[in-house]
């Protein structure tokens, strides 16, 4: 099984001809996106106008200020969170009118989340926690669900930890549990929130080239949110936000 | 999914082991005490030895003579010249028998005084019961018609007054100084079994009591037996006709003459409640009970949807992945109330083995004679239908608050 972890650290500016060619396909396209939470008395706009549009094999990195709306948008790309306005479209189809099951099959088909504190299922194994996506997945049989499971363990190299459970494992192994979980569902897009966020710098750099061997070898579209700005510039793009808006 | 779903369930069971505790001890004690309660019910009206054919027995304990003025009346058991004469006659039923109440005699195994609780009954009580017969037989008509001194014994009293269970046919009991040659021994009867419980049964013609005698009111009873259930209601009306028909013993002071036939739940309703008025009190009895049970189990139930909300919120990381990856409300709803099933059937097979532990504790104390309370398959398929029953109850509120739960403040308010 290919070990991305091993073969990113050996090529790391490597990229692949798919990913180029796919470059400007939009697979997220947002439009005037606007999150007001409204309370009795106060107002708070968490998204005032953005307008993004995220390419098939992209890396992405979002920056700013704590508070200023990055996790919020997130969201609203995984169709986590509904706007208060604008729309959203997913490989150009708007996604507003979507039932709560029409929106699961999507979240579920196209999108793989990696958190910062991870959210694993602490009660299940490792090998549980990564099948997740596919229980949710018609006509995917157990036997499947748990090959496609051991083999995105192997690829974030934690093949031999299968049975363990998440807390017999450093923060990083749950972080690249949590990064194989993603990956199970194959998806076309990962949405990370401040993954390496709760790591030191080592596993930080471990994770951050697991990312970017995904999207370098296998076209993945990812978007990161992040506070470190060495590994946003690793990415091709780099998105800042202040105040709900995006500045650059 | 299942086998992922019964994971958790028992991964959350075994994490909050106090909470678990209550919740499991409060549906356990609840069907405990349900199942035991049934078992009484089921003991006491259920077709077991010897009233096996109860869905077509019918039974005439109480008859009552209304006043003219005030609202007084007479009300008592029936005498057998009243049996003989209103209910024998009867053309619908398949067989009629008459018999006497227990009534408690003496006998004595050396100087020791055994109590024994003797029955008068005529030949036909032997076809419409079903005793299990140890050894021997029961008597037959012409025996109880030549007022032969034949008795059948239950097994309890053979083995304290001969000391042995079999091998006592031909053998003579004395109780209350009259003699009885033992044709017969029988498996005992419970003391709920009123109708048909004795520890000694002899023919009704060896009785000294005036079988002659005109008043309404003795010391019997009648059990009819119909041809098929479906021809109760007929036995019923017809009885019904002849009972209008009878004349009151004083037409200056009586109104009428109540006296009913009625099913072994019915009659034993009756007999209870002392009650003479043509509803039997059944369905008001049943009402009572299905509401008692209803706030009873409520009470688990609510306990149980109480610690369910707050391991929601304990879970909502949880639940939030789980919605990111693609399940949705009605999944996890589905999950919610498998786990919760789960609990409640875990909860309802402690339930049963505490039920029988009570019953056997019931069964051994001699506190109702020869009772055998037992945890039948009908009394099983009940617990696990209760059980089965609170685990809905108590799991559609959480399971709906949760699937109302956004994954985005799920997720929030997780913790890892």
């Amino acid at each position: 099984m290919e070990n991305i972890l091993t073969q990113t650290t050996a090529r790391p500016q490597a990229t692949t001809e798919a990913a180029r060619a796919a470059a400007s396909q939009p697979v997220i396209q947002l439009r005037d996106i606007e999150k007001v939470y409204q309370t009795k008395t106060i107002e708070t706009v968490a998204l005032n106008r953005v307008n993004l549009t995220i390419n098939k094999g992209e890396f992405v990195s979002i920056m700013g200020p704590s508070g200023c709306g990055k996790s919020t948008l997130l969201s609203i790309m995984g169709l986590l969170d509904e706007p208060t306005g604008g729309t959203i479209a997913l490989d150009g189809r708007p996604v507003q009118s979507y039932s709560d099951k029409e929106l699961a099959s999507l979240r579920n088909h196209k999108i793989g989340f990696v958190f910062q504190s991870y959210h694993l299922i602490n009660d299940l194994s490792v090998l549980d926690n990564v099948e997740l996506p596919l229980l949710y997945r018609p006509g995917v049989g157990g036997k499947e669900r748990r090959e496609r499971a051991y083999a995105a363990l192997e690829k974030v190299g934690l093949g031999a930890r299968t049975n363990h459970f998440p807390s017999q494992l450093s923060g990083g192994q749950r972080q690249r549990v949590a990064i194989a979980r993603a990956l199970a569902g194959r998806p076309e897009i990962i949405l990370a929130d401040e993954p390496t966020g709760n790591l030191d710098s080592v596993m930080g750099e471990e994770i951050m080239d697991l990312l970017l061997g995904l999207n370098r070898q296998e076209g993945t579209t990812i978007v990161m949110v992040t506070h470190d700005e060495q590994q946003a510039l690793k990415t091709q793009r780099l998105i800042r936000f202040f105040d709900g808006s995006q500045v650059s | 999914m299942l086998l992922s779903y019964l994971k958790i369930a028992w991964k959350v069971l075994l994490r909050r082991k106090f909470f678990t505790f209550i919740s499991l001890f409060g549906i356990s004690f609840t069907l405990m005490i349900l199942l035991v309660v049934y078992a009484f019910y089921d003991h006491t009206v259920g077709p077991h030895t010897p009233e096996k054919k109860v869905d077509r027995l019918l039974f005439v304990n109480r008859a009552t003579v209304s006043y003219k003025e005030g609202n007084g009346s007479n009300n008592g058991t029936i005498s057998y010249s009243f049996l003989e004469r209103y209910v024998r006659p009867l053309r619908t039923p398949e067989k009629i028998s008459i018999s006497t109440y227990f009534s408690s005699t003496a006998a004595y195994v050396g100087n020791q005084k055994l109590d024994v609780d003797l029955k008068y009954t005529d030949g036909q009580f032997w076809q419409v019961l079903d005793f299990d017969f140890v050894e021997g037989r029961p008597y037959t008509l012409s025996e109880v018609q030549s007022g032969a001194h034949v008795a059948v014994l239950n097994e309890r009293t053979c083995r304290a007054y001969f000391g042995a269970t079999s091998g006592v046919l031909g053998k003579t009991i004395e109780t209350d100084r009259v003699r009885y040659q033992v044709i017969g021994v029988v498996k005992d009867v419970p003391g709920m079994r009123f109708n048909s419980y004795a520890d000694m049964w002899v023919p009704i013609s060896t009785s000294t009591q005036d079988a002659k005698d005109p008043g309404y009111f003795g010391d019997c009873m009648a059990i009819i037996q119909a041809r098929t259930p479906a021809d109760l209601p007929a036995v019923q009306a017809e009885f019904s006709r002849v009972v209008d028909q009878v004349p009151v013993p004083d037409p200056k002071k009586h109104a009428k003459v109540h006296v009913y036939a009625g099913t072994l739940l019915s009659s034993t309703v009756r007999w209870f409640n002392n009650n003479s008025k043509p509803d039997d009190g059944v369905a008001a009895l049943m009402g009572k009970v299905a509401l008692v049970t209803l706030l009873f189990m409520l009470l688990p139930a609510l306990n149980l949807i109480n610690v369910n909300v707050s391991r929601i919120l304990e879970r909502s990381s949880e639940i939030g992945v789980r919605k990111a990856f693609g399940a949705t409300s009605g999944t996890l709803i589905r999950q919610f109330l498998v786990e919760n099933v789960f609990l409640t059937l875990l909860g309802g097979v402690l339930g049963l083995v505490l039920a029988s532990v009570v019953l056997h504790i019931i069964d051994s104390s001699g506190f109702i004679p020869y009772t055998t309370l037992t945890l039948n398959p009908r009394i099983f398929a009940g617990g696990l239908l209760l059980s089965l029953l609170f685990g809905v109850l108590s799991g559609v509120y959480p399971a709906y608050k949760m699937s109302k739960l956004q994954a985005v403040q799920a997720l929030k308010g997780g913790r890892n």
